[in-house]
């Protein structure tokens, strides 16, 4: 996607039993959504890595969107609920990150659900483009641009200071 | 993000685009995305293609394989869920390990949902380029082979399940049917005649019924739940509840000189069977041809299991001391390899529109309870007659009572039409009455249907098109008096009508079981937004599930007719044959392994194996994953500290270059 002008670039983790079945239900009613999604699929939410959140973001992503089935409806029993706790984690990391916690959502959408895809989606997009742009890819060039004006810095070899902030 | 090993051997990937016709052309420039991926490092070919899926498509790839040493395939088409085996197949036909194979979604994921054409090249493009980012780090695997247990469990006895159970018994395969009325049958087994041939329901369901009874391969359990389902395709252990009818079953043999004797010396309880028109004692056969034939004590009614005091003549009627008043629930527990969900649906409560008068004006019906009345075994023994045993000179039926109606159910029940037609023509056969039908449209799609509403329209039956605006007793002139008054605008006509009737009939829809969705939830399946079991794919797979080994039949899918009904429990009977006669089946390998090396023994995976997987090795301080026993969810493989527990096709490093890959400014 271009640049200019700027449109917010969301990265999708659904699970492959319910939201990721709900998109193509969504496609076969042919609803139509902002283009602003890339969907990443996953057997189960509770795959996702709090690590994928973040590398979206640090490549990039303006926001992460999380999709995976209802409570007590989990193909696998329970992933869902173990995604809900990480995330309340993540989010308090974001924070201290200086990143708006609205930007990560968790959001359970049944298979049956393609019309409530649609609306999230949306929702999504719509908020993000409130929230502006995160370029964090921008900022960790700055940052190490900075960096690199003090003598001696220790950290200057690793790629990015998000990294060492997510393995410590 | 982490540091990734160089995929060996060096990536030589092909990539093809599908047009779908114009299903994808339309919105997405393919030629454009084509040349894009072809930029890409490690892509040998890139192609666009009218019909990936169609042989010359797949053997376009075939042909790229062997021509140009290709060892990894990217095809951007529909979605993974409909044609992923399809390409995997095609690759490994190549001979090319058919998971070192992606799909990128860009029909149901972008062009379907996208009109703006520079927007969904875009999202292609990326799609595509994580894709191609992602297969350089796919391995060579092996499915999973599991092994399939021979014995079915059919849920649910109407003619669905007795259609299953049947065929699946004939194959040779142990069926146990589950069934929770006290009898088998469902809800044919009330009906009187069928349409569009005016054949005997009975006729056609109790040969079925007695054939279930005496198959040796069929394990009945009427009066009975499944109440617990665990393990998966192949090896499901499910729990059945057997409640207790009072009755020993072995014992009984359906004399009914129990019932002549009990206390209550007339029948005093609504009969189920009879939609409540006729009465039973506490102590019934639920119908005449009630398979198994065992009568059953009704604990909330039988005077001796509610208070204790009674004289118990019932006892003393029984010579073969059947009656156990003591008799408690039992649990069963069975394995079975495959399960067919035939579980029915609900008619819809007509009180629930109060216009139409239901329960308020006595002589407002539904259909089926006018299908008891004419049934010659019913209540009034085929007599159709009002509440206060009068004949009705005039009948009107009201069509989509609960159906086509977005207050209450938006969808159409499918066979309402039908249903009211032959009512119509059975009460036009059985007395000289004026019969009208008010209908919206007129759904006669099947077999022989249409001529069937020729037919009515020959034999003089009324139709008034338009929708029922309300029902009243409440009369305007001397010829309504002590009548019912439909009032309806007759679009046809172009005026509101009043019609005098004696008998108002509503043609009550169809609705999922009520407790549909805790079924759904022992089984692991979908539901449609209205609450139907939800089928894998409406073509492609339409009884099977997103749950491997089980398969639905019937209405519980949806409403439709007894012969739909029967195709498809033979369809289901079919699938579930197929699986268990192979004997194994072949599951994705997207298990969970633990490499050891890397592994502290923190232990924090152990707790979140909702399979009980993860075993922790106390000597060499190790987690260890049974794969046998592992589903592939990687919710451990997100805990690991260590980052020590891998996924097959869905690997952190797979997961990256695929996040790497959409962010790229394509």
């Amino acid at each position: 996607m271009p640049d200019n002008p700027w449109e917010p670039q969301i990265v999708a983790f659904f699970c492959n039993w319910c939201t990721y079945t709900a998109a193509d239900l969504a496609g076969v009613s042919r609803l139509q959504y902002a283009p602003n999604v890339r969907t990443i699929r996953l057997m189960c939410s509770g795959r996702v890595d709090p690590q994928f959140v973040l590398d979206a973001l640090a490549k990039g992503a303006d926001g992460v969107l999380i999709g995976g089935c209802h409570p007590g409806d989990c193909h696998y029993a329970e992933g869902n609920y173990k995604t809900l706790r990480r995330l309340r984690m993540l989010r308090r990391l974001l924070a201290q990150l200086g990143i708006e916690p609205e930007r990560v959502r968790l959001e359970w959408i049944a298979a049956s659900e393609g019309d409530k895809l649609r609306q999230v989606v949306n929702d999504m997009v719509r908020q993000i483009r409130q929230l502006g742009p995160l370029r964090l890819p921008e900022r960790f060039q700055s940052w190490n641009r900075e960096l690199a004006h003090q003598p001696a810095s220790p950290s200057t070899q690793t790629a990015t200071p998000e990294q060492e902030k997510v393995h410590a | 993000m982490n540091p990734r090993p160089t995929p060996s051997p060096e990536p030589r990937i092909g990539f093809y685009v599908c047009h779908c016709g114009s299903n994808i052309a339309d919105s997405v420039d393919c030629a454009e995305v084509a040349r894009y991926v072809a930029g890409l490092p490690g892509v040998v070919i890139a192609r666009d293609y009218k019909y990936m899926c169609s042989d010359p498509g797949q053997e376009l790839i075939q042909h790229d394989i062997r021509e140009h040493g290709l060892n990894r395939v990217v095809v951007a088409s529909c979605s993974p869920l409909l044609h992923e085996a399809t390409f995997r197949k095609a690759v490994s036909k190549a001979g090319l390990n058919p998971f070192l194979f992606q799909m990128v979604n860009i029909r149901e994921h972008v062009s379907w949902v996208h009109k703006d054409r520079q927007a969904a090249t875009a999202k292609a493009r990326a799609l595509a380029r994580a894709a191609v980012e992602r297969v350089r780090y796919h391995r060579p695997l092996q499915p999973v082979r599991v092994p399939i247990r021979a014995e079915a469990l059919v849920i649910g006895g109407g003619i669905a399940g007795i259609h299953a159970a049947l065929t699946l018994a004939e194959a040779g395969k142990r069926v146990i049917l589950v069934e929770r009325q006290p009898s088998i049958g469902g809800h044919m087994a009330q009906l009187d005649k069928t349409f569009p041939t005016l054949d005997c329901a009975a006729c056609i369901l109790t040969p079925k019924m007695s054939a279930v009874r005496a198959h040796p391969n069929i394990t009945l359990w009427t009066y009975s739940e499944v109440i617990r389902v665990e393990g998966y395709v192949g090896n499901f252990t499910v729990t059945v509840r057997r409640k207790p009818r009072y009755v020993n079953e072995t014992l009984c043999v359906g004399c009914k000189a129990c019932v002549e004797a009990c206390v209550f010396k007339d029948g005093r309880f609504p009969d189920e069977f009879n939609a409540g028109l006729s009465r039973r004692k506490p102590i019934y056969l639920p119908f005449p041809q009630a398979t198994p034939q065992v009568v059953l004590i009704d604990p909330d009614r039988c005077l001796n299991l509610k208070t204790g005091k009674c004289k118990k003549t019932c006892v003393e009627a029984c010579d073969r001391n059947a009656i156990v008043f003591d008799q408690q629930p039992e649990i069963h527990e069975v394995q079975v390899g495959t399960v067919i969900v035939a579980t029915g649906f609900k008619l819809f409560d007509p009180a629930r529109i109060p216009q139409y008068g239901y329960g308020r004006y006595p002589n407002v019906f539904t259909t089926l309870e006018v299908e008891r009345l004419v049934n010659s075994s019913g209540p009034t023994g085929g007599e159709i007659r009002l509440r206060d045993g009068r004949t009705p000179r005039s009948v009107g039926f009201i069509l989509c009572v609960g159906s086509r109606d977005h207050h209450t159910n938006p969808w159409c029940s499918r066979t309402c039409c039908m249903h009211s037609m032959k009512l119509a023509l059975l009460i036009r056969e059985h007395l000289d009455a004026e019969v009208t039908i008010f209908y919206m449209d007129i759904r006669a799609p099947g077999k022989g249907y249409e001529e069937f509403y020729d037919r009515c329209l020959r034999e003089g039956i009324q139709f008034v098109r338009g929708r029922v605006a309300e029902v009243t007793d409440w009369a305007m002139t001397p010829e309504e008096e002590g009548k019912l008054v439909v009032r309806v605008e007759d679009t046809l006509a172009g005026f509101v009508r009043r019609i005098p009737l004696d008998m108002v009939v509503l043609a009550v829809g169809k609705e999922p079981q009520p407790d549909a969705q805790e079924l759904r939830r022992l089984l692991n399946l979908s539901c449609s937004a209205e609450g139907w079991f939800l089928e894998r794919h409406p073509k492609l797979a339409p009884v099977s599930t997103f749950t491997d080994g089980i398969f639905l039949a019937g209405c519980c899918q949806g409403p439709k007719d007894i012969p739909d009904t029967v195709a498809q429990a033979g369809a289901a009977a079919a699938e579930a044959l197929a699986l268990m006669d192979r004997g194994h089946i072949e599951q994705e390998p997207n298990t969970a392994y633990v490499d050891a090396d890397h592994c502290s023994g923190c232990k924090s995976c152990l707790p979140l194996c909702p399979y009980s997987a993860i075993q922790f090795d106390e000597n060499r301080g190790k987690a260890n994953i049974n794969e046998a026993l592992c589903k592939g969810c990687g919710t451990c493989v997100a805990a690991c500290p260590s980052g020590s527990i891998h996924q097959n096709l869905f690997d952190d490093e797979q997961v990256f270059a695929e996040i790497e890959g959409v962010l790229s400014h394509a």
